[in-house]
């Protein structure tokens, strides 16, 4: 459909539309959501079934089970110290759910959540206000002592606790873009290049041959799109440990 | 140090970010004639929507719509807005599916972090937890047994060490027994020897005093003979006397 009229058009890969007939359309239920219940229940199965034979050896989806489990156990507890493990699963529902928004986007036909600025900034704000909320809650009135670090001169108060507080509002909005562009970046150049596919291939007798170049560069492109949606779960995820760690230890 | 490794991934992931911006860039170059076009600039008017609906054909929205069963003037709406964006369906914020995706999203998160919390996580931990259990009670097991086999080898070398000390005792016992019979035997064996010496030595002493004596009586008489035959003078006692001098004086003599 997007080479129909003989243009390139990436961004329409990206439109919400209303799914489940007229019902979703009354309460706003797009394909976007559709994917987020499909990644709910993905994850879901692969952690209840991966390890439902609970077995001391474990086999194929029970050490991914393990895995990513141990993986996240490891970064939360590096991050944050033992303190943080009861935040534990918060960061691997995070750390999961973003992962497997990025993995089903790259599905032929599949819709990329991650890739609208309203999920991913929807996701970072619910990291802001969760490690806010644990500072104020663990550190009270001194968690405000995170703006003006303790033994810098008074004088400089005006300057570094406006930028302090700058940069702490800053980390959601810097959280989501960084995933946001990622995403749209690497599914627009999919596209583009799939477009050229078409494009070429209907050049007569040397279409298909010209039309291979920008096949093997997406067959490049899906390869680096899946260590990106890896490379930006995990990012993700032990951003939120940083924001976690000075939510539990004030610097 | 975790200050400083947060400032390194802080400035890696500035730097990735603004490289990842780069594609999108392009990318929004490469769609800029379709955003900017004439089928864009010029909103659709209600008599040319026929028209309109044949170019627009292509995009999504416009099938979704179509699909929907929308009004015209909802369409046009759409159309609408989907022009003034400039062509980026995520930076659509009139359109109201922008919300409810949000909510959605914050509901399906939650029941996400609430099943992590209750039901996905607990089975994983006590299966780790199991296996670290069974693990650590092998290893002990495993130290247990190296343990028990180190005290067997060591009571092994302690029995061979007092073994070997006894035979040795037992062959140095045996070595003094045979020496102090050999000494004693020698010691015996030299008494005797000892005493037939002093014995031989008393005899010949004997023998001597005796031959002495005999050479005295000799010496005397030879003397008494040889006076009486020179001189005539028969003087037994001066003769045994001087006879006496004389040989005391050899006596002396041999025996200095």
């Amino acid at each position: 459909m997007a080479a129909e009229g003989k243009t390139i058009d990436a961004l329409s890969q990206f439109e919400l539309i209303p799914v489940l007939g007229p019902v979703g359309r009354a309460v706003g239920f797009s394909q976007s959501n559709a994917h987020m219940l499909l990644a709910v229940g993905l994850i879901s199965a692969l952690m209840l079934y991966g390890i439902s034979r609970r077995a001391l050896i474990p086999g194929r989806l029970q050490a991914a089970a393990e895995m990513f489990y141990e993986f996240i156990e490891n970064l939360v507890t590096g991050q944050v110290g033992h303190e943080g493990r009861k935040y534990f699963p918060f960061v691997f529902a995070l750390f999961m759910f973003v992962l497997f928004g990025n993995l089903i986007g790259l599905l032929p036909y599949a819709f990329t959540y991650t890739s609208h600025i309203a999920v991913t900034l929807g996701l970072a704000a619910t990291v802001f206000f969760v490690t806010t909320i644990v500072a104020l809650v663990l550190h009270g009135k001194k968690f405000f002592g995170y703006f003006f670090p303790e033994g810098a001169p008074l004088w400089l108060a005006p300057i570094i606790v406006p930028v302090e507080v700058v940069s702490y509002l800053s980390r959601p909005v810097s959280l989501s873009v960084r995933l946001f562009a990622n995403m749209v970046a690497g599914h627009v150049l999919l596209k583009v290049f799939a477009t050229f596919v078409v494009l070429l291939g209907g050049l007569g007798m040397i279409g298909p041959v010209a039309a291979l170049l920008p096949l093997s560069v997406n067959v490049l492109l899906v390869g680096f799109e899946i260590l990106v949606a890896f490379l930006q779960a995990y990012v993700f995820a032990i951003l939120t440990c940083i924001y976690l760690h000075d939510a539990v230890h004030l610097h | 140090m975790i200050r400083l490794s947060h400032r390194k991934v802080w400035h890696a992931l500035a730097l990735a970010a603004l490289l990842s911006q780069a594609p999108a860039a392009i990318a929004q170059h490469v769609t800029a004639p379709n955003a900017t076009g004439p089928v864009h600039t010029t909103a659709p008017l209600p008599g040319q929507q026929g028209e309109s609906v044949a170019v627009r054909a292509d995009t999504d929205r416009a099938r979704a719509v179509r699909e929907a069963d929308r009004t015209a003037a909802e369409y046009q709406q759409a159309a609408q807005s989907d022009a003034d964006k400039g062509g980026m369906p995520q930076l659509d914020f009139g359109n109201p599916l922008m919300i409810s995706q949000v909510v959605w999203l914050l509901i399906i998160f939650g029941v996400l972090v609430f099943l992590c919390y209750q039901f996905l996580l607990p089975p994983v931990a006590e299966v780790l937890e199991n296996r670290r259990a069974r693990i650590a009670a092998d290893l002990d097991a495993a130290r247990d047994a190296r343990a028990e086999a180190e005290a067997a080898e060591a009571g092994r070398r302690d029995s061979t060490a007092r073994a070997r000390a006894e035979a040795q005792a037992s062959v140095a016992a045996a070595a003094q027994a045979a020496q102090a019979e050999s000494a004693a035997r020698a010691e015996a064996l030299a008494e005797r020897l000892n005493k037939q010496i002093t014995e031989a030595e008393a005899r010949i002493g004997a023998a001597r005093d005796a031959a002495m004596g005999a050479l005295r009586e000799v010496a005397t008489d030879a003397t008494e003979a040889l006076v009486q035959r020179l001189s005539g003078v028969q003087d037994k006692a001066a003769v045994q006397a001087a006879v006496q001098r004389e040989l005391a004086a050899r006596n002396l003599k041999t025996a200095g």
